[in-house]
Parts: structure tokens; C-alpha cells; sequence
């Protein structure tokens, strides 16, 4: 008789989004049905100096955290600005993703996503200089994430490589 | 370019049958949202197209309306009048939906969902208005509510129920009842008043945000709403704030027939029955607190009354989307005649600080504060400091659980804006003792603060003169760090260890250089060194925490790497004492990595609950006593004991129904010889498994109950301390650390009354007896009168 209504059922926060992991072994319905049981949550775009203590004070307010992994260059093996959070529940999770997505960590507004689970390996960026693909490319000045993105540094502006 | 070919178009089928629904439902959900056109001609609009749909969707219709009524409360009048258009249209209608109504009602009531069915009575008070339902029925259902105020032997709540009911209608269909049947209401609302005198309201203190009548009592929510009907009586029932479509359509709906409904018998008093527990009304602006606008109604007007409901239905509503929340309160209808910011600022931390839980998870209040924050950058922040600088300034009669959530939403709130705020408005915090509320406040925000930033930033951002306040640096402190320390007994060990953990040598090896480290508790070695050792584990301990003390991650590795020699000395419940002991002499600094090797300690079962208990209210904690993260730890404790608890018994229940089916298929599967072997040993094996698990569960609940005991026991043991103290040196009792000390009692009833309520008769038995000082027995008595 609980008749509950699709209209009233948004809960769009918690939805998974379109990004898929590329490394991911197995195919998309797998990637897929794992995001959508998954207690794990990935966090972009913090400072390099963020540290697991701010994540967790943060984080525990949505539920009890299992582990935090913080996320490493692959060369210089120091925090490269993003990290996971596992939760013990699902629930806890989901409202990370509807309470603590999208507010600020060290002044930063911070961004969750659901993961199909941490596997080792997975802790390291993946960009061409060590840290996050992210920051092989921008252009902005970020003071805590290296300054200029990596592609820039090694071009600063005005000097193009190519030319047409 | 090459010119596509055009394909030829597919035929759009005929829609589906559950984009039927999907469409119905959007329509009905949506009416008088984001229009151009007036609220009346959309109402108008979808009643013919709802009237035209009836021949074959009026199920689904019925279905879809029911649940709005239950559902969006919020929009009561707006599908009221919707009803009662169909109704004018469609007489047959009108009472289908009526019978649905009454059967979904007593639906919910069974399945003990009060707050909802509180919705349905009222939407159908409601379709009195829209002459849907005559008045003497409605009227007729009244008098029944009420005369379960006449039961005996039933809990207090249960006729509480029925009386709110009642009476939170009055504001919609007050007028009309009175209209129509003047003597017959009367006589309800003097039945009403009778039982409103004879109530036990032992419960109230326990459930007050405040214990200062002023500048705003703390009302009791049934006397409250009494006060707000009378008034209303006494304004011959003129209501002005309620949104009334129908009212536009009042020349069409007087066409139309009415309904009676039928007779309604209040289901009878169930012992499982979960009737909602008693509330107190959270106000903390009047109309002297808004400065220029319109006027905050009264707190005894019916429009008060009003605007909280439905300020809490649209977060009941929309809580999970936090950007459609803050928009939806924001755009209430009639916001233009009132403080809209106020009302919403009251209702949201009205739900934060509520006793004993907040409807929702505390960091919702956070983020809808802040999205609001957002949405209304000109006004509503202003709004929100005025409201934290009141909060502050009564904080001295605030009850200690709401501090708590206070320190947290605020400390999280700054944040998210750079910690900017004026400090040197609580300038008067520093002239009183540290241990009052202010400076206390202050002390555990700036602490919280620093855990989200760092300590430097705390620094930065306070006065100079608030040095006091601000916390420690979260350092390690490790009693063997240098050669200071030469002449401590176990510091030639602690360099040893160390560098045998340095260069990973095995727990065995760890063992042996362990065994040289004398034991301060004998006089010989006259064993293998396997007795309780104090020193040995402090060594041991200190030392590894120290070259783990870079991160979380880093003592967690440790904690795991060496569980083994740690469950080795631990072994003795003085043993986890000491271990306890030893983490906060090296983290005393750092209050939340001692919260995080305790929960991870606990988890691995180097400790147990009742050690942390235990630990916590030693002599040795007890200048920590009045702490947040103390308490944080104990609540955190209590709560893994109950997950525990409640995963066993889920286990139990599986392998119970797992049982069930195997014999039911043995039954059906005819006389299969083989079949029926191994049948007989999957039982078999199922059937051990569950004796197991119902061991286990016992066990578990066992440890429980004796968590429970042990803190209780402990909280007696202190108060009544306190309390002779005083007394016999004629002192007055309530000194701050008293106030914390019996508000976290309290809170322990409160934050855990679920599971207590499963050892209510050995708790009256063994601890809460007549004996004890009446202070501390009458917490224990507010409790048991939540329930009655």
C-alpha cells in the first residue's frame, strides 16, 4: 500500500555520474553495478596539503569511516590532490555524496564521485609527470597544486610549440 | 556536400502504460509549480484533464492522489481543491476516493506511521472546505479520536496522538466545523482541555533545549497547540495565512454533493504500537528579533503553528536534495507577509537541536544552511549570525547534547567561509572560569576548527587575547624520546624495540627483548613475564606509536602489523586498561587520534567496550571529564556494541530462514532417497549453525547489557559523590562540571534509548532504585515517562 511515487523519489545526489574509470578490469555493466553497490567514494581536487586527518574529521560526519587512501604522485610518492574514502555502509556513503560533495576541505570546494573499489595501484596519478591527468593540462595558476599545470610549466604562455 | 538520405520516420507508438503513469504522476506532483499562469487555471486545467483520463486511469488516479496527500503535506489545500473538482465532476469519484482514503489511513495507523497518517486526517478535514466531506462526519470522526482520551491502561502517547490529531486540523477546518456543529465542538474541545489538565508531563525537562523560561519558554507541543486553538476560538476561528484554492472555486464546489465518511473506529492499543514520542517546540526569535518587514506572527497565533508545519514538511520532503530544499523553502507561498529567513533559520535548527535526535543526519542542517546561504547571499547569512550570536548568549542554560551539535555546525559552517567571524564579540568569554559554557564553547569550536584546517590557521584567525582558548598543538609526546630520559626504567628497551621494529624483526624476536623490561607490579621474576606488566606495554607502545605517529594510516599499519603481540598484552582486562592509558599519555594532544586508534582498537579486539568505558571515567580521565571528544568516544563505543549486536542477530535470522526453506523443499521434493540425505545434512548443518549463532547473540547481548551497567553504575557512583559532597559542605550542586555530568546522562537514555528499553527491568532493579539521591533517580524517571 506504501505506494511511493518516481516523481517524489529524486535523489539525484547520490546518482552515478558519467565518468568510468579506463583502467578498470572488466567491462561496463560490471564497472557499472559495482558503482552502484559500492561503499567507496573517490575525492578530486583537494590540495596537496591536505592531509588524511582533514579527511577523515570531514568525512565522519556522514558516517563511520572504514580507511582513507590519499592519493600519491607516482614519481615523487607525495599527496597529489585527490584520495578514497570507504565507508563501512553504503548509507554513510550516500550522504557523503549528498552532504559533503560540493562543499569546501581546506577552503577547497571538494568533489565526490562513486569507485568500484580501491585496488592497489589505483593510489597513484596517472598523468604523464606523476601527478593527476588534471594537472598535466590546465592552464590557471593553482598555488596548492604546483602552480601552473604541468604542460604549461615546461611552455609557460607566449611560447608555442606548434606552430600551423 | 553529399545530401543524406532521409530515413524514413518511425511511428511513435502509443505510449506505454507506464509512461501513462509517469506522465499522471508528473502532472499531479508538479501542479502549480514554475507557471506562468495562476495556480486556479492549472488546477482548472489538470482537473479536465484528470476527468477526461478517468474512464481508464482511475485507479492509477486514486493511487497518485493518495500518495500526494500522504506525502506532500506541504500542498494539502492545493490538492484538496483538485479533489474537490473531480468530486463536482464526478460524484462516484469523489467517494471512491473517500473509501481509499479511509483504507490507506488505517494502513498506516497499523503500520505505525503516525506522522503520516496525521497528513491524511488532516487532508480530509480539509476536503470539508471543498465539499467533499460534510462537516457532522468529520465532526463524528473527531469525537471518536477523542474519546480514546477515555482508555485506561493505555500509554500516555497513544491518546496524545489522537488529541494532536484532532487539534492540528483545527487550523484548516476550525471555521467550518464550528459553522456547522458549534455544541458538538465545543463539547470536543472541553473534553480535550480535561485531558490536556490530567497529563503527566514528567517528560518536558528531559526534552528542553534550554532550562530558562526565558526570554521563550520551551513548551510541551500539546500545550503549545492548545494555547494557539484557543486563540484562534477566541478570534472566531479567522485563519489568514493558509493558502486557499478552493476558495476561487467556491461557486462551483458548493454544487457539488458531499460525502460522509464513514464511521471510523480508532484501531485498538497494540503492545508493539510505536506512537511518536512527545516533542517540545523550539523558539528562539520573536517579532522584536526581525527589524524591518513584515511581523513574525506570535508564538500562540495559529499561523505560527502553520508555518513551522509546513516549513518541516518541505524538509521532510526534500532533504536528500539539498539545492531543491533550500529553493523550496525559499519560495513558501506567503513568504511576502512574513520573515520567511527567521521561520526558516528557527525550523532548521529547531530539527538540530531536537531531544532526543534530529529528524535527519546533523551535516544535512549544515549544507541546507549553507546552500540557502547561497540562494539568499543579501539576507539570509545575517540572519544566520544574528541566530549564532543568540545561541551564544544563552548558552549558559543550553542543554549540553545541543551544545555538542552546536560546536559541530558551527566549526563546520566556518569552514566552508574561511573561519571569518567576529571573535571579539565573545571577548566576555575570557573574563569567567574556562569550565563555563562560553569559554567552553569557544575551546571546543576553535579545537573542532583546527581539526578540518590546522593548528597555525586557529592561530591566525583568533584575537591575540584568546590564547587561552585556543587548543594544543597535536604533537606526540613520547616519554622516551631522547637521552633525558636515560634514567626511566624502560628506556634502554625502548631503544631496543625500536630499532628492532626499524629493521623488522619478528614478533618473536619483539617478544624476547620485551621479556627484559621488569615488571614494576612484582618483586621477582617468578614467572615468564606473562602476568599484567604495565611498564612492558608502555615501553612497547610508546615506542611503536611514536615511529607510527606521521598519519592515521601509519598507526593503523602498526596496530595491525603487531595485533598479535598487542592481544598478548592485553590479555587481562588490566592490561587494556593500561593500553588505553598509554595511548592517551602519547596522544593527549591529538583527541582525535585518540578516537581513532581507539575505534580501530576496538575493532581488532585489542580492547573491548566495557574497558573503554571503564577507561573513560577512571581517576585518571577525570580532568578530561567535561570534554566533547570523551564523550564522542563513549557514544561512538556504545554505537559499535549495538551494530554488533544487531549483525549477529540479522545472521542468526538468515540462517533461520535459510532453515526454513530447506525444509520446505525437503516437503516438496517427494521421495528422492538421495535428495533427502543430503537434505538431511544441509539441515543438520544449518541447525549447528544457528545454535552457534544464537550463543553468539547471547553472548553479544550479555556484553551489552554489561556496557550499559558499567556506565551507569559509573555515572551514579560520580553524581552521588558530588552531590554528598555538596551537601554535607552546604554547597550549592550546580557547579558546571554537574550540569555536563548529568546532561550526559541524559544523553546515554537519550541517543541510546532503543536499545536500554531491552534492560529496563534490570536497570530499575539493580541501579535505579528509591535509594538513590532524587536528582539522579528523576533523569531515570523523565525517561520511563517518554514512553508511557
Amino acid at each position: 500500500m506504501s505506494a511511493k511515487l518516481n516523481a517524489l523519489n529524486s535523489d539525484s545526489y547520490i546518482d552515478v555520474s558519467q565518468y568510468r574509470d579506463q583502467h578498470f578490469k572488466g567491462n561496463r555493466y560490471e564497472q557499472e553495478k559495482l558503482l552502484k553497490q559500492s561503499h567507496t567514494l573517490y575525492v578530486g581536487n583537494l590540495s596537496f596539503y591536505t592531509t588524511e586527518e582533514q579527511v577523515h574529521e570531514l568525512f565522519s560526519k556522514s558516517g563511520d569511516v572504514k580507511r582513507i587512501i590519499i592519493g600519491l604522485d607516482k614519481i615523487k610518492k607525495t599527496a597529489c590532490g585527490f584520495c578514497f574514502v570507504e565507508y563501512y555502509t553504503r548509507a554513510d556513503a550516500e550522504h557523503a555524496m549528498r552532504f559533503i560533495n560540493g562543499t569546501r576541505l581546506d577552503d577547497r570546494i571538494i568533489r565526490t564521485d562513486w569507485d568500484a573499489g580501491f585496488k592497489e595501484g589505483r593510489q597513484y596519478g596517472r598523468g604523464k609527470s606523476g601527478g593527476q591527468v588534471r594537472d598535466e593540462y590546465r592552464q590557471d595558476y593553482d598555488p596548492a597544486r604546483g602552480g601552473y599545470g604541468k604542460l604549461a610549466q615546461q611552455h609557460p604562455a607566449g611560447e608555442s610549440r606548434n606552430s600551423f | 556536400p553529399v545530401r543524406r538520405k532521409h530515413r524514413a520516420h518511425k511511428r511513435r507508438r502509443t505510449s506505454e502504460p507506464i509512461e501513462i503513469e509517469d506522465r499522471l504522476e508528473s502532472l499531479i506532483c508538479r501542479v502549480g509549480e514554475k507557471s506562468t499562469s495562476s495556480l486556479e487555471s492549472n488546477l482548472e486545467g489538470l482537473a479536465g484533464v484528470l476527468e477526461a483520463d478517468l474512464p481508464n486511469y482511475k485507479n492509477k488516479i486514486l493511487r497518485i492522489l493518495c500518495a500526494v496527500a500522504r506525502l506532500l503535506p506541504e500542498k494539502l489545500t492545493v490538492y484538496t481543491t483538485l479533489v474537490g473538482l473531480l468530486n463536482a465532476r464526478n460524484y462516484n469519484f469523489g467517494g471512491e476516493f473517500v473509501e481509499a482514503m479511509i483504507r490507506q489511513l488505517k494502513e498506516t495507523l497499523k503500520n505505525n506511521l503516525y506522522n503520516e497518517a496525521v497528513y491524511l486526517v488532516r487532508f480530509l478535514s480539509d476536503l470539508v472546505n471543498c465539499h467533499v466531506i460534510a462537516a457532522p462526519s468529520m465532526v463524528a470522526m473527531f469525537e471518536n479520536f477523542v474519546s480514546v482520551t477515555q482508555e485506561e491502561d493505555v500509554p500516555q502517547v497513544r491518546s496524545d496522538w489522537f488529541v494532536y490529531v484532532v487539534l492540528s486540523c483545527l487550523p484548516w477546518v476550525g471555521k467550518e466545523l464550528y459553522e456547522k456543529k458549534d455544541v458538538e465542538m465545543d463539547r470536543l474541545l472541553s473534553q480535550i482541555e480535561g485531558y490536556l489538565k490530567r497529563r503527566v508531563k514528567t517528560h518536558v525537562p528531559m526534552l528542553q533545549v534550554w532550562t530558562a523560561e526565558k526570554p521563550h519558554p520551551q513548551e510541551e507541543y500539546l500545550d503549545c497547540l492548545w494555547a494557539q486553538i484557543q486563540k484562534l476560538k477566541k478570534d472566531r476561528w479567522q485563519e489568514r495565512h493558509i493558502l486557499r484554492p478552493y476558495i476561487a472555486f467556491d461557486s462551483v464546489l458548493c454544487e457539488a454533493l458531499q460525502h460522509n465518511l464513514p464511521p471510523f473506529t480508532p484501531p485498538g492499543h497494540m503492545p508493539d504500537a510505536q506512537y511518536p514520542m512527545p516533542r517540545v517546540v523550539f523558539r528562539m526569535f520573536d517579532y522584536t528579533d526581525a527589524p524591518e518587514g513584515p511581523v513574525m506572527p506570535g508564538s500562540h497565533s495559529v499561523e505560527r503553528f502553520v508555518i513551522e508545519e509546513n516549513l518541516h514538511c518541505i524538509i521532510k520532503t526534500h532533504w536528500r536534495e539539498r539545492k531543491t530544499c533550500a529553493a523550496q523553502l525559499l519560495s513558501y507561498p506567503g513568504k511576502n507577509k512574513i520573515p520567511l529567513n527567521y521561520h526558516i533559520v528557527e525550523v532548521i535548527f529547531g530539527e538540530l537541536f531536537q531531544l532526543p535526535s534530529p529528524p535527519h543526519i546533523d551535516v544535512m542542517y549544515t549544507t541546507l544552511l549553507i546552500e540557502l546561504c547561497k540562494l539568499q547571499p543579501g539576507s539570509l547569512p545575517q540572519v544566520l549570525a544574528q541566530a549564532t550570536e543568540m545561541l551564544y548568549m544563552r548558552l549558559d542554560t543550553m542543554n549540553t547534547t545541543c551544545i555538542d551539535r552546536l560546536i559541530n555546525w558551527f566549526s563546520h559552517h566556518l569552514s566552508n567561509f574561511q573561519f571569518r567571524w567576529s571573535w571579539d564579540d565573545w571577548s566576555d568569554c575570557l573574563t569567567v572560569d574556562l569550565e563555563k559554557p562560553k569559554p567552553k564553547f569557544v575551546k571546543e569550536v576553535l579545537e573542532k576548527s583546527m581539526r578540518l584546517s590546522y593548528h597555525q590557521r586557529i592561530v591566525d584567525i583568533v584575537p591575540p587575547t584568546f590564547s587561552a582558548l585556543i587548543p594544543a598543538e597535536p604533537s606526540f609526546i613520547f616519554k622516551y624520546a631522547d637521552e633525558s630520559a636515560s634514567s626511566l626504567p624502560g628506556y634502554a628497551v625502548s631503544i631496543t624495540v625500536g630499532n628492532a621494529i626499524k629493521n623488522r624483526a619478528s614478533n618473536e624476536e619483539i617478544l624476547t627483548i620485551l621479556k627484559e623490561v621488569p615488571n614494576p607490579n612484582q618483586e621477582d621474576d617468578d614467572d615468564e613475564g606473562e602476568s599484567f606488566n604495565p611498564l612492558k606495554i608502555d615501553v612497547f607502545l610508546q615506542t611503536l606509536l611514536h615511529l607510527a605517529a606521521k598519519s592515521f594510516s601509519h598507526s593503523f599499519s602498526a596496530l595491525a602489523k603487531f595485533h598479535e603481540i598487542l592481544k598478548t598484552l592485553t590479555d587481562s582486562d588490566e592490561g587494556k586498561l593500561h593500553i588505553l592509558k598509554v595511548v592517551y599519555e602519547v596522544w593527549r594532544n591529538h583527541p582525535q587520534m585518540i578516537a581513532v586508534l581507539v575505534d580501530k582498537m576496538i575493532r581488532t579486539q585489542i580492547v573491548d567496550c566495557a574497558a573503554v568505558a571503564n577507561w573513560l571515567f577512571s581517576q585518571d580521565m577525570a580532568h578530561e571529564f567535561t570534554r566533547l571528544f570523551i564523550w564522542e568516544i563513549l557514544h561512538s563505543t556504545i554505537r559499535k556494541m549495538n551494530k554488533h549486536v544487531q549483525k549477529i542477530q540479522k545472521e542468526l535470522e538468515e540462517a533461520k530462514d535459510k532453515l526454513e526453506k530447506q525444509q520446505h523443499k525437503r516437503r516438496d521434493s517427494g521421495d528422492d532417497e538421495d535428495m533427502d540425505k543430503n537434505s538431511e545434512d544441509e539441515e543438520g548443518q544449518l541447525e549447528e549453525q544457528i545454535e552457534r549463532l544464537q550463543e553468539k547473540v547471547e553472548s553479544a547481548q550479555s556484553e551489552q547489557k554489561n556496557l550499559f551497567l558499567v556506565i551507569f553504575q559509573r555515572f551514579i557512583m560520580l553524581l552521588t559523590e558530588h552531590l554528598v559532597r555538596c551537601e554535607t559542605g552546604s554547597v550549592d550542586i550546580s557547579t558546571p562540571w554537574y550540569k555536563n555530568c548529568i546532561e550526559r546522562l541524559q544523553q546515554i537514555f537519550l541517543m541510546h534509548h532503543v536499545t536500554i528499553q531491552q534492560y529496563m527491568g534490570t536497570l530499575e532493579n539493580l541501579l535505579f532504585t528509591a535509594e538513590l539521591d532524587h536528582h539522579i533517580l528523576a533523569v531515570y524517571q523523565q525517561f520511563c515517562a517518554l514512553q508511557l
